[in-house]
């Protein structure tokens, strides 16, 4: 085990809390991720989190908590989305695609303001890509607890949620409010993603809602054993990931350690690739076998 | 506002909003706006991989861009959403690594993202234009195509259209476009002009051709528009073409639903 | 005269989907003019067998033949029975036709004003020509159904397929459509082949009739094969050919040999 965990990498506090938000964060994204697959709003998805950007920026502009903005961020967004029409696919990428469009303006903006006032360097890429290794132990506190929140909810929309994915027509007619059920839901993908976006960033919140779940379903088993599959692929693309990442110092001479971000959404990648050979061949073998 | 100085914006502006109208009434129309997003933000990646391995940056724009719009183009229809949205992950996590192992400035990240229209060179003017160009002829080319695989996909593919081939061909007109256009004037204004005036011009029309001629102008608008209040307000013109671009389609919105019916 | 031209022969086909056996040993062909009814309950098989003719399904057994090419020059129709059709295209009935005849071409070919006449022309044949102006996603069922028959015959098809075009209409409405069709076919020269799951509605303007049971067909004139023997070697059981009204009653699952009735009117051949 010596050449997977380099010395010393357990006593760095910074890399537990990291990879203990990282678990948390893997969680809820996997468990609210299975339904953004299932109803294709991974656009979505992606886009809150670079809403959600824009409301960091905001609150970081006028001293707000940056968590209340980024959650806060991401929710008008969602909102906004919602308000513009969401009936139809191709209207829902319109919707998604001009309130990305109409945020990363006032991104734009706020940023400016921030370096005019500030001078701050070094904020866009950690916006973007985010660090694991930055996280506070104060907000692991706050992050938890709004990540229980988070899937008590989904635990109590979930059977809904679950037929209005499934055959939205079926629902309406056994007097499921589609909408309401909808706007629900993506509001839960709203907070879910603002939080994972402040602590991961954007890209990683988008690799971790969107990968885990993808495969897991690929896998095509019962709805509690894919949750459970995609729960176990995020948490351990998460942890691979850290520990690589800290590796990695070590790799080169250089001593330039790759970025968590990368290394996660690295194996991300991988479990999908993987699980979609894999799923592949066995279709094929079975339908070899049937001939 | 139009001294010397500032002429190359106005030049590059105007071609660079012009295809982004003509795109964007193609990327409204198919639903692609999530690949428009995905493959300039993506390719902006290529170019830290360019400064890494130290080649020209376009020529890492590029090769992220192609490699993108291949990856969603033979994706399988189903869920192609999940290979957008993996793709692009995994362009910027690249890019992510790309930075971290070459040391780039930070500032150089932040030109790719933003842009820097109101410094553009003169030495980009051309290529901008020749790219613009073979961009419009390839759209042009497929217009009809494109309209009809958006229209009824399955009487087109009865008709022996091929939607892999189209979707392809249009991926990749979308990866030339942002290849030339991210590192002049930004991957997010590109894109917001890539959607909210076509959204909106589709919405006051029913014709294709005057959706799509009406497309263009309100990005051509909206963008001079952006350069003009960004010149006074010496705020970013990004804020303003996001802001404008979004503005427009809740307008054309507003005005249909006022008028009580679609044309 | 002549004998007409055959447009399409289906020889000795075998269909199977998904490791299921759909349709067996299929044998029938289309002459140019005919006015041909597929018959057969749901889920008998209709559409599969009109995208097999179209090349969309590929036989295990057997073959597809087109003797004057019409499917390689496009001149084939189909109007589906359900099409995913995106309402917010800005699309003008007029425009949505016209792809019809150009929609898969790539290039810049400008169209002229013999294309627009040949569009108000099929228009005006599916008695739609109110409707050229309209936006494609503002209409009804009923006119978008006549509007798909018009982008079906713009590249003046040889042969039109239409899967179920009766389905979910009134009586009156049914009786309107197939009226239509009976002018379409004289007027555009087009031989029409017709799945439906009732014959009676077809009674009047169809020449011949493929009758889908059991994935098997039979296929002939109209008289010659809704009869009881040959539907009920179709079936595979005893099945009773009720005529009542010069209409056809078809009732399966009788094991009973005996006439069903004693009525007058009613003829059990
Ligand atoms: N792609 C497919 N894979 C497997 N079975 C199919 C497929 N398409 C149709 N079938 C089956 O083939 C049979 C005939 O279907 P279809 O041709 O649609 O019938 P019809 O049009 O007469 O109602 C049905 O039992 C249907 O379930
Ligand atoms: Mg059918």
């Amino acid at each position: 085990m010596h050449w997977l965990f380099e010395p010393g990498i357990w006593s760095n506090a910074a890399v537990r809390t990291g990879a203990g938000v990282g678990v948390v964060v893997a969680t809820v994204s996997a468990l609210v991720g299975l339904f953004t697959v299932m109803r294709s709003q991974s656009f979505a998805g992606h886009a809150l989190a670079d809403v959600a950007t824009a409301g960091g920026a905001g609150a970081g502009l006028f001293g707000f908590s940056p968590l209340a903005g980024f959650v806060i961020g991401s929710l008008l967004g969602a909102g906004a989305m919602e308000a513009i029409g969401v009936e139809r696919v191709r209207q829902r990428d319109v919707a998604t695609g001009v309130v990305l469009g109409g945020a990363t303006g006032l991104a734009a903006l706020f940023l400016y303001l921030i370096t005019l006032s500030s001078s701050s360097a070094g904020s866009t890429q950690s916006i973007l890509f985010g660090s694991l290794f930055t996280v506070s132990n104060s907000s692991f506190g706050v992050i938890a607890v709004v990540a229980a929140a988070v899937c008590l909810a989904l635990a109590a929309l979930g059977r809904p949620l679950l037929f209005v994915s499934v055959s939205p027509d079926a629902a309406r007619a056994r007097g499921v409010a589609v909408r309401r059920v909808a706007l629900a839901y993506t509001l839960l993908m709203a907070v879910t993603v603002g939080l994972s976006a402040i602590v991961i960033g954007s890209v990683l919140s988008t690799a971790l809602l969107i990968g885990p779940p993808a495969a897991a379903l690929r896998l095509g088993r019962g709805l509690w054993t894919t949750l459970a599959l995609a729960v176990a692929l995020g948490v351990g693309a998460v942890g691979f990931g850290v520990v690589a990442s800290y590796d990695s110092y070590y790799w080169w001479p250089s001593h330039r350690a790759l970025p968590v971000s990368f290394c996660v959404v690295a194996l991300v990648v991988l479990e999908l690739v993987l699980v979609n050979v894999v799923v592949r061949t066995t279709r094929r073998r079975d339908a070899g076998a049937r001939v | 506002m139009f001294s010397s100085f500032m002429t190359n914006a106005w030049i590059v502006g105007t071609v660079v909003a012009l295809l982004a109208g003509a795109t964007g009434f193609f990327v409204v129309l198919r639903g692609s706006s999530f690949a428009a997003h995905a493959i300039p933000n993506g390719a902006f990646a290529g170019a830290a991989g360019a400064a890494l391995v130290g080649v020209t940056p376009l020529v890492g724009l590029i090769t992220f861009a192609v490699m993108a719009s291949v990856g969603i183009g033979a994706s399988r229809r189903h869920r192609s959403d999940v290979a957008t949205a993996m793709a692009l992950v995994m362009m910027l996590a690249l890019g992510a690594a790309f930075l971290s192992l070459s040391a780039a400035y930070e500032p150089q990240v932040e030109a790719l993202l933003f842009g820097e229209i109101l410094g553009v060179a003169t030495t980009s003017i051309a290529p901008v234009v020749i790219i613009a160009s073979l961009c419009a002829a390839a759209l042009a080319v497929m217009y009809r195509p494109l309209l009809f695989n958006a229209a009824a996909p399955d009487l087109a593919a009865v008709r022996g259209l091929n939607p892999q081939r189209l979707e392809m061909g249009f991926m990749l007109t979308l990866a030339l476009g942002a290849a030339l256009t991210v590192p002049v004037v930004g991957a997010l204004l590109t894109f917001s002009l890539t959607v909210g005036p076509p959204a909106a011009a589709r919405l006051v029309t029913r014709r294709p051709g005057s959706a799509l001629v009406a497309s263009m102008v309100l990005s051509v608008i909206t963008l001079w528009a952006s350069i003009a209040a960004s010149y006074q307000s010496n705020l970013p013109v990004g804020f303003f073409v996001g802001s404008l671009s979004a503005l427009a389609y809740v307008a054309a919105r507003v005005l249909t639903q006022w008028r009580g019916r679609r044309v | 005269m002549s004998a007409p031209a055959t447009i399409v022969d289906v020889r000795g086909v075998d269909v199977e989907l998904g490791g299921r056996r759909i349709l067996t040993d299929v044998n029938f062909s289309v002459r140019s003019g005919d006015f041909t009814g597929l018959i057969g309950s749901n889920g008998a098989g209709k559409t599969t067998l009109l995208r097999l003719m179209l090349g969309l399904v590929q036989p295990t057994q057997g073959e597809v033949v087109w003797p004057s090419h019409a499917r390689e020059q496009r001149r084939v129709g189909y109007v589906p029975q359900k099409v995913a059709l995106d309402v917010d295209v800005p699309l003008r009935v007029r425009d949505f036709v016209a792809l019809g005849d150009d929609g898969h071409r790539y290039g810049l070919r400008r169209r002229t004003p013999d294309t627009w006449r040949r569009v108000h022309d099929v228009l005006d044949a599916v008695e739609a020509s109110d409707l050229a102006e309209r936006r494609i996603g503002a209409l009804s069922g009923g006119e978008l159904q006549r509007v798909l028959m018009a982008h079906a015959l713009v590249s003046a098809p040889e042969l039109l397929l239409l899967d179920e075009p009766l389905a979910n209409l009134d009586p009156g409405a049914t009786e309107d459509i197939v009226s239509l069709l009976a002018r379409v076919r004289e007027r555009e020269h087009v031989a029409i082949l017709l799945s439906a799951h009732d014959i009676n509605s077809l009674l009047g303007v169809m020449d011949r009739v493929v009758y889908i049971a059991n994935a098997h067909v039979a296929s002939g004139p109209t008289d010659e094969v809704v009869r009881p023997d040959v539907l009920s070697k179709l079936y595979g059981h005893h099945v009773d050919v009720v005529r009542v009204h010069g209409r056809f009653l078809v009732v399966t699952g009788t094991t009973s040999q005996e006439p069903v009735a004693e009525h007058p009117d009613l003829v059990v051949e």
